[in-house]
């Protein structure tokens, strides 16, 4: 059995809003093992987004445990969140998230810089990893100057650049047209092969699909996690009805 | 575009500063020397004499001479209205003045030509002047053709003895060289005035000049009883108030300049608030791939440091120019002083930082995917 990357144990993020508590991320307990291609899906207001936050290391959950690669997220401050990241996730979001002042190769090579890596071996990583999506020769463009899915891919790009233990796709198709779409996810299909884990957040079924596990969030719980043959399944024959009970 | 305006915020503020402190400083400098020049030495004295209570030329010779060890030179002022002419050319304009044989040391001022008022001349009330440069010039051409020659005042023919080395350096019009002194005892008797009524002593000692005129001045009140007849005014003294108004004028210049400062300066504030606020959404993507929360604060600070020092250099390039452009207009020595520039810019450039930093530092502490939402 292949080694955890990620043990989530008993996660509960709430948010105080006025005299109403929100509790967005209700009890989860989820493990993922390194090598694993998941989605966590659910509706707009499940919880699934405060639970990419808080595996991505981008905000810390008000209680429970968070192990990623055997270090203990859950307590850490601004700063040290900031090194794991950088060290150990690479993030692709839906609206890309690029510089918009800086050309290709300079916004591949940001989280080398951050990590402190030398110039040379940065230029290198970065160029290496734009030829991985097939956009070295255009290393000098402007991100405005490509299309959407060209941006996607520098994105992915940036998120490979720095090799991290984990690939966070957020919407990562949200923003792109059916086939470009295909071509992002087979992209992420074919990283998954090489070894990498990816964990991608999506509303939609059709996308989960693709993945090989899928997890379900609703109300902040977790009301499937299983194979997705299995989560197939269950959609085909219209019982996700059912999951919401 | 942003960068741009920080800087022109900064860039005006500097040249401002520089060009008014420096233009003020050139013109109170250049105020001072030519008051300087109008002679720190001299002690001028004004009385009016009545007929119960009165001083004479005799009685204030008489001071002097008792004083000798504070005062070497003493010349009573005798101002004569009129014209002087020679043949058919007159000048009206000319300052005629009743004066003894020390004035001209008491001026400081050298000869030209001939020789200068000997006391014989005021002994005898001799029909006798020296005159100035300019004066020589226009009626006689020289002055050497001038000495010797008649001149009338009012009328009365006077015979040239000396004509005094020109003082004004350009002779377009008459100047301190437009004169024409004659023995005091003389103009005395032209103004039919017996009485006279203002005197000027030259001083040993500069350092002393406020003593010396306490002296005059308890010398006039024995005599007076009642400040309002006489007033006794050091040229020195003068010049200690002039600088004391400079300072305060310059001190309130520099609250002004201090403005402009301020103005610049909540302009560049407002647009680094508003470049912080407008580059959240980088801050958020540069935190997500790592960027630890001083790193975000360097580079902020660093932008603002090259925007304002940048800034800060044109202006003090612009304002030098500028000042030196606008001195040389109007004539003035004006050159940017030293503390004008670093204050300028020492201020410009601190409030560039300081505000650059403190939203930098909001921002840097903002939740990543705060920042990221924001748009």
């Amino acid at each position: 059995m292949a080694e955890l990357l990620i043990q989530l144990r008993d996660i509960y993020k709430i948010y105080e809003m006025g005299d109403e508590t929100v509790r967005a991320n209700d009890g989860i307990s989820l493990d993922i093992k390194r090598g694993e291609f998941v989605a966590i899906v659910g509706k707009s207001g499940s919880g699934k987004s405060t639970l990419m936050n808080i595996i991505g290391a981008l905000d810390v959950p008000t209680s429970g445990s968070y192990l990623l690669g055997g270090e203990d997220v859950d307590q850490m401050s601004d700063d040290q969140l900031a090194d794991i990241r950088n060290r150990m996730i690479g993030f692709i979001f839906q609206q890309y998230n690029l510089l918009p002042k800086s050309n290709l190769l300079e916004n591949v090579e940001l989280p080398l810089l951050y990590g402190k890596m030398g110039r040379e071996e940065r230029r290198e990583r970065a160029m290496k990893s734009l030829e991985r999506v097939g956009l070295a020769e255009k290393w000098r463009s402007m991100p405005n100057q490509l299309s959407g899915g060209q941006q996607q891919r520098v994105s992915i790009a940036r998120a490979l650049a720095g090799s991290p233990s984990l690939i966070l796709a957020d919407e990562p198709t949200g923003a792109l047209d059916s086939r470009t779409s295909r071509d992002v996810l087979n992209f992420l299909k074919e990283l998954n092969n090489e070894g990498n884990t990816i964990v991608m957040i999506t509303h939609d079924n059709s996308i989960a699909l693709e993945a090989q596990h899928v997890v379900r969030i609703h109300d902040g719980k977790i009301n499937f996690n299983g194979d997705v043959k299995e989560y197939a399944a269950i959609i085909q024959t219209g019982n996700e009805k059912y999951l919401e009970q | 575009m942003r960068s741009f305006l920080t800087m022109l915020g900064i860039i005006i503020g500097v040249a401002s500063v520089i060009i008014l402190v420096s233009l003020v400083n050139a013109y109170m400098s250049y105020m001072t020397e030519s008051f300087a020049g109008m002679g720190t030495n001299q002690i001028t004295v004004s009385l009016t004499n009545l007929s119960s209570r009165s001083v004479s030329d005799e009685d204030m010779y008489g001071f002097y001479e008792e004083h000798t060890d504070d005062f070497n030179g003493l010349s009573p002022m005798v101002s004569v209205s009129g014209i002087v002419k020679h043949g058919s050319d007159s000048m009206s304009r000319t300052s005629i003045m009743g004066v003894s044989e020390e004035y001209l040391s008491i001026k400081g001022w050298e000869l030209e030509y001939g020789r200068g008022i000997q006391y014989a001349d005021l002994e005898a009330r001799q029909k006798v002047c020296v005159i100035g440069a300019w004066v020589a010039d226009e009626l006689y051409g020289s002055a050497q053709k001038a000495y010797g020659e008649t001149i009338k005042v009012n009328g009365n023919a006077f015979t040239i003895v000396g004509v005094v080395e020109q003082q004004d350096s350009d002779m377009d019009d008459g100047g301190s060289d437009d004169f024409l002194w004659m023995p005091y005892t003389r103009a005395v008797k032209m103004a039919r005035n017996a009485s006279i009524g203002s005197y000027v002593f030259s001083i040993t000692d500069l350092d002393r000049a406020s003593e010396d005129t306490d002296q005059i001045e308890s010398f006039l009140y024995e005599v007076f009883r009642d400040e309002d007849l006489y007033s006794v005014t050091a040229m020195s003294e003068m010049l200690d108030e002039l600088n004391s108004m400079i300072a305060m004028v310059s001190a309130g210049l520099g609250g002004i300049a201090g403005i402009s400062l301020l103005v610049a300066g909540v302009g560049v504030m407002n647009i680094m608030l508003v470049s912080v606020t407008e580059r959240t959404r980088e801050i958020g993507i540069r935190k997500a791939l790592g960027a630890r929360r001083g790193v975000i604060m360097q580079q902020f600070v660093i932008e603002a440091a090259v925007t304002s020092s940048l800034g800060g250099i044109i202006g003090i390039f612009l304002g030098s120019v500028a000042t030196s452009a606008v001195g040389a207009a109007a004539g003035l020595d004006a050159v940017p002083t030293f503390s004008a520039v670093a204050v300028s810019f020492g201020v410009s450039v601190g409030i560039g930082l300081l505000f650059g930093y403190m939203p930098a530092s909001r921002a840097a502490r903002l939740n990543p995917i705060d920042a990221l939402r924001s748009d």
